[in-house]
């Protein structure tokens, strides 16, 4: 029965997303290798070199998607979701007593020569188990208790990633919001988060706007009523009592980000903070790798300096030029048209998984792919933001393009994972 | 297509690309900014500095040149651990200064990074060489080569300057024409010609990495400028006679300033005490030393010390009461020790005969017989008030280029002061002053102030009978043509004929023998004919200076010179042999065997402890 019902792999696999995760694999590769490249010419293969390990790693991300894809049952990934996530937990706290300290924080594992980070792998684990237990039967959001048993499920692990100082990591988890809010959460939740980001930014950068800023928090639902008439009167009153909420918090908000700021956060998140809102001008310090990165970007002009000709990124100004950086290089050498290809490639990427998401018939399928592409647009968001100074420095990989086995590994088992489940679906509907 | 929570999401997500598509547009096509900090990141330029240019004397000698110092440079990052002992051996030093600096350098480490910084300073020869054959074993120091001024000769040392180091605030002065690290001509000459002395900075472009680690040469080559070398300067000085006129003054203060009358050159310019050209290297060094000194080497005393001229000034008010047709030279007045200028108060003067000629006034320098002259000329009919009298004095005075900068092209160079009727009306009330509140300007007392380049001035224009070029210290060369101002002639409100009568004075005040009762016999030479005035300025702040003004011979003179020694007492004593031994020195070469003694006595004569 199963050799009829059987669509064939050209039919059932999703090549376009395979494709797209293939050319941006490639294009983080030959980056990487621009990257290195300076006086003394080296082959890409050169396995001293970053660019000929990246290519190792590309062959066995490349294996392990096949395997995800072909050899495993998707249905394997529903099962293993709670053990699994709770491994990952395990592993989470471990790695702080047991990981080895790296610029500061401690969420790595080394053997040997190689090293993993347990939080690249949490972010999959959550994902399927957020997955597994928002596609129950009879799971609502908009019942309280099962909201606050998917924020569990999500603000655990966040918060043991901020305890081992990975905070960049940890703020990548508001992504699932993003699932959250195509499940049903009401949008008040990021339209209050939204606001508590201004206000934040605008205490901190322009005091002057913070009492316009909250009158529009306050006025913003009114305005909702001219948009959409409300004639219920409970409604008009929850509406109302919502706005007065949002303003008081508001206010508290504002107070408390002098206390934030100064006293929670770390010298170094404030100096960035700082730094991207232009209240500080630190380029040998805090501003270094910002205004470096967007001089090599800025330099690139409309069709950038060429494959290899790139100064500011070969020459080592630009830090972490490989991992974090590598945006850089294509800016650089690719210019504003290589940029434009780029983004357009994760826009796709991105895109294409919440309509396949969205079109999937089975609810595990739907959420786990928008945990994907809302975990996937946050690192975007951040990572190129940080390289072109609209988000302060957070070190976060840029997916799939970034050098480094762990990211790229747990990236692409997270894309394939989705592809595989989409599959399964194609393959009997 | 509805709007439901998928598509808002799509567009979000439109949204976002967008948002960060505009701001790498705006940094990489509308803000030009970075792509020129690219350019400063990676590609450097290593200049070249060219050799500045020589300064000579009016005859050919190198009074400022250049010779090669060796420094030794360490790049702290490309060490290793080395034997300390070896290297101060080699170096010629202690190890203990080695591991100072070497601990200093690990704790600035961050600061120095991967420059190199010079560990010592114009290094001797030997350990140079020493250094050389060794430097295999001290990986990451190395010797660099770099001109510093040499001076072969010990003359003209605060006239000559020195060169320093750009301070951040000469820089801002300057945008664009000087990098941190650069010399610059600071003071003197080196200051006044520095356009022309520094030359042309050449450039070799490299591309660097972010560690400053020079990688490949730009472009090959193409872009690089060679260095252009500094212009030489000629300079009016005679270097023979600037190094005499430093030896007489030694241990003394003062100045002797030697013009040539016909072209306005400046032959000599002595400021004593002065720099010793040995430290004018390496000022750096040496500056608390010279700071400390309270005989102010750095105080260019020849354009910038403002003192009464004394006696002198005589020869002016006599010109202007004879141009004003007040004084003929056969008036006599007579001098009872002094002038009575009111009831009670008297001006005083020395013993001499009495009544006197003018040409007698001025050869014995009598204080009474001016006073009459200047009041002549101040209550003089013609004009309706004595401060209209006043302001003609002051004009026919200014003419001689006293009161206002000369404008001559050394640096620094101060106007000295000559008081004007309106100064007096706020001093003393308009019309409350009379010819006795000022009676003292009659000797060349008083208010005014005159530097020694103005008051040898005054013997160039008696030199030449009434005219001047403003005196100069930098000559016509193949490479530099100065200003043509100095070639003009400035004429003084005084007519030619009248200078002749003043002459005759001066000429006697040398001339006459002893026991004449001319005030300037010491400095008389058999067949210089010099011509001269002495003078003997008081002033509040202990022994009265020194005064002379000659030139020589007294037909077609060659050399006019001024002579100011602070606190030498009368001017016949120390001033006037001073001033006609340099006479003698550059009109005939050496100075004649019954002088010796005087030269002797002016080289040893010790006025001051430093």
């Amino acid at each position: 029965m199963t050799q009829t019902l059987d669509r064939g792999l050209r039919k059932t696999v999703d090549w376009s997303l395979v494709g797209c995760w293939l050319l941006l694999v490639l294009i983080g590769w030959i980056n990487i290798y621009a990257s290195i490249q300076s006086s003394e010419p080296a082959s890409i293969f050169d396995l001293r070199y970053r660019c000929g390990m990246q290519f190792l790693w590309i062959i066995v991300a490349l294996a392990m998607g096949m395997v995800v894809l072909f050899a495993v049952n998707p249905r394997l990934w529903e099962v293993i979701s709670s053990p699994a996530y709770l491994l990952v937990l395990v592993l989470l706290v471990a790695v702080i007593f047991l990981g080895t300290e790296h610029k500061g924080s401690r969420s790595w594992f080394s053997l040997g020569s190689l090293s993993f980070q347990p939080a690249e792998i949490s972010k999959i684990t959550t994902s399927l188990l957020l997955a597994m237990v928002m596609s129950q039967a009879g799971f609502r959001l908009s019942v309280h208790r099962n909201l606050l048993r998917a924020a569990l499920i999500i603000g655990i692990p966040a918060l043991i990633i901020v305890l081992e100082r990975e905070t960049g990591t940890a703020l990548v988890y508001a992504g699932f919001l993003i699932a959250l809010y195509r499940e049903g959460m009401s949008g008040w939740y990021l339209f209050f988060l939204g606001m508590a980001v201004v206000l934040f930014v605008l205490t901190l950068a322009a005091p002057a706007w913070v009492p316009f800023a909250l009158i529009a928090a306050f006025l913003l639902p009114y305005l909702f009523f001219y948009v959409r008439p409300i004639r219920h009167m409970r409604l008009r009153r929850r509406y109302l009592l919502r706005s007065l909420v949002a303003a008081v918090a508001g206010v508290v908000m504002v107070f408390s980000t002098e206390i934030v700021f100064h006293r929670l956060l770390r010298d170094y998140q404030r100096n960035r903070i700082e730094v991207v809102l232009g209240l500080k001008d630190d380029p040998a310090g805090a501003g270094y790798n910002v205004r470096q990165s967007m001089i090599a970007i800025g330099s690139g002009g409309l069709f950038g300096k060429g494959f290899l000709r790139g100064t500011q990124t070969a020459y080592g100004f630009v830090p972490e030029q490989t991992t974090d950086f590598i945006f850089c290089t294509v800016g650089e050498e690719w210019g504003f048209a290589g940029c434009l290809v780029v983004l357009l490639l994760y826009a796709f990427l991105i895109g294409r998984i919440i309509v396949d998401a969205d079109a999937s018939r089975e609810a595990f399928t739907r959420i786990y792919g928008y945990c994907v592409a809302g975990l996937l647009a946050m690192h975007l968001l951040i990572n190129v933001g940080m390289t072109v100074g609209l988000v302060p420095v957070i070190g976060i990989t840029l997916p799939l393009m970034s050098y480094g086995g762990s990211s790229l590994l747990a990236f692409t088992l997270m894309i394939f994972i989705f592809i595989a489940l989409h599959r399964q679906e194609k393959k009997y509907f | 297509m509805t709007l439901d929570r998928k598509n808002k999401l799509l567009v979000a997500l439109s949204l976002m690309i967008a948002l960060l598509l505009g701001r790498i547009f705006h940094i990489q096509i509308m803000d030009g900014r970075y792509k020129s900090d690219s350019v400063r990141n990676a590609m450097v330029r290593q200049y070249i500095a060219p050799p500045r240019g020589i300064i000579y004397d009016r005859n050919g000698e190198i009074l400022v040149g250049n010779k090669m110092t060796y420094d030794l440079l360490v790049t702290p990052r490309e060490t290793g651990p080395f034997d300390t002992v070896a290297l101060a051996e080699v170096l010629d030093t202690s190890v203990s200064f080695i591991t100072e600096r070497m601990r200093y350098y690990a704790a600035n480490r961050r600061r120095i990074g991967w420059q190199s910084v010079a560990l010592i300073k114009q290094l001797g020869e030997i350990s140079c060489q020493r250094f050389v054959e060794e430097q295999y074993r001290f990986p990451g120091f190395k010797i660099e080569m770099r001109t510093i001024r040499d001076y072969p000769f010990n003359a003209g040392g605060n006239l000559l300057g020195y060169i320093s180091e750009v301070s951040p605030e000469y820089m801002e002065k300057h945008p664009g024409e000087y990098r941190s690290g650069d010399y610059y001509g600071k003071t003197g000459l080196e200051s006044a010609r520095e356009k022309d002395l520094r030359g042309e900075k050449g450039y070799r472009i490299y591309l660097r990495d972010a560690r400053n680690r020079v990688q490949t040469a730009y472009n090959d080559g193409k872009d690089d400028k060679l260095a252009v070398p500094g212009k030489d300067v000629v300079t009016t000085i005679d270097a023979h006679l600037q190094q005499y006129g430093q030896l007489l003054m030694r241990g003394k203060k003062g100045s002797v300033v030697a013009i040539e009358p016909q072209t306005g050159e400046i032959l000599a310019m002595v400021s004593s005490p002065c720099i010793d050209v040995g430290v004018l290297s390496d000022v750096g060094k040496h500056y608390a030393e010279i700071a400390r000194n309270p005989g102010k080497p750095m105080f260019n005393r020849t354009v910038m010390a403002s003192y009464p001229p004394g006696s002198v000034f005589k020869i002016v008010n006599g010109l202007i009461g004879l141009q004003e047709g007040v004084l003929r030279p056969n008036y006599h007045y007579s001098c009872a020790q002094g002038y009575m200028y009111s009831s009670g108060h008297v001006l005083g003067c020395h013993g001499h005969p009495s009544p006197l000629g003018f040409d007698d006034a001025i050869m014995m320098s009598c204080n009474a017989y001016f006073c009459h002259v200047l009041k002549n000329v101040l209550e003089n009919p013609r004009y309706d008030s004595l401060s209209t009298a006043f302001t003609a004095w002051r004009q026919y005075v200014m003419s001689f280029g006293f009161g206002q900068k000369l404008g001559s092209d050394f640096p620094a160079e101060l106007g000295g002061n000559i008081p004007s009727a309106a100064f007096y009306n706020r001093r003393y009330g308009r019309g409350h002053w009379r010819f006795p509140t000022i009676v003292s300007l009659s000797i060349g007392q008083g208010e005014i102030g005159a530097t020694p380049l103005q008051i040898a001035n005054l013997a160039a224009i008696l030199a030449n009978r009434g005219w001047y070029r403003i005196p100069h210290i930098v000559k016509d060369s193949e490479e530099i043509s100065i200003d043509p101002k100095y070639h003009e002639r400035h004429y003084t409100l005084v007519d030619t004929l009248q200078f002749q009568k003043v002459i005759y004075g001066m000429w006697k005040a040398v001339n006459a023998g002893y026991g004449s009762g001319a005030t300037a016999t010491r400095g008389s030479v058999p067949g210089l004919d010099i011509c001269g005035k002495t003078g003997t300025a008081q002033n509040p702040h202990g022994d009265d200076h020194s005064v002379f003004i000659c030139f020589a011979p007294r037909d077609n003179p060659r050399i006019a010179v001024a002579a100011y020694v602070e606190n030498a007492g009368a001017g016949g004593l120390t001033a006037c042999p001073i001033a006609s031994l340099m006479v003698e020195k550059y009109l005939n070469g050496n100075i004649r065997p019954d002088r010796k003694n005087l030269e002797q006595d002016m080289i040893s004569k010790r006025l001051t402890r430093y």
